[in-house]
């Protein structure tokens, strides 16, 4: 799992992936990207991070792809991500393609169901929480 | 003491209180009228690991994490 400042270096960080695993003997490598829309006129996202618990999630998501002889790798911007530029990306290797297919369907969405990241549309400046498209995390409502 | 932290844009300092369960946390924290509304939609951590039960013993110097709904991505 890699955090970096600001928007991702999506050529870099797949191309390392990539030759991370050229040894490895896997069939399929399919990567995802999220990339920022111009929409509702914001000028950038801006994302809150809490590292510990997303590393925990991380690694249970690990160790289901190992079971299934697959890899999961993510990648993740922390504070502003202008428009047209990338805030996540994903990816599988697997010996074969089904597998990759699907786990990177469940783990990009288990990711934006239950990774505690915050996110903010900054518009002139001014950072606003995203809370009509954040979903409470499972077990929510414990305290209440 | 334990430590109540509240994460992402919840935006309010972290809060010590004596509380030998989740539940005494929970019946503390619901009379700031503030939080109420936040509670209703958010996960809890103790120690950075995710917890689903009231009962929860805690001890001298847990850390206890509110989560407010996640967008990543």
């Amino acid at each position: 799992m890699e955090l970096y400042n600001g928007p991702l270096d999506v050529k870099e960080i797949f191309g390392r992936w990539l030759d991370e695993e050229a040894e490895s003997n896997y069939g399929a490598y399919i990567p995802f990207v999220g990339t920022i829309r111009a929409e509702d006129g914001i000028d950038a996202l801006s994302f809150d991070i809490y590292e510990p618990v997303l590393k925990a999630w991380f690694d249970a998501w690990q160790e289901r792809a190992k079971e299934r002889g697959a890899v999961v790798k993510m990648a993740h911007a922390i504070g502003d991500v202008p428009v047209h530029t990338s805030s996540y990306i994903s990816a599988v290797f697997s010996p074969k393609r089904r597998v990759a297919l699907e786990l990177i369907d469940e783990f990009v969405e288990d990711f934006k169901a239950n990774a505690p990241i915050w996110k903010y549309d900054v518009r002139n400046g001014e950072r606003i929480y995203a809370e009509d498209r954040s979903t409470p995390m499972d077990g929510a409502g414990l305290l209440a | 003491m334990v430590t109540v932290e509240f994460l992402g844009p919840i935006g309010k300092a972290p809060l010590q209180m004596e509380a030998a369960t989740l539940a005494e946390v929970a019946a503390k924290l619901k009379e700031d009228e503030a939080l109420v509304s936040w509670l209703q939609k958010c996960a809890v951590a103790l120690n950075d690991t995710m917890v689903n039960d009231l009962n929860t013993p805690l001890k001298e110097g847990d850390r206890i994490s509110i989560l407010p709904p996640v967008c990543g991505g």
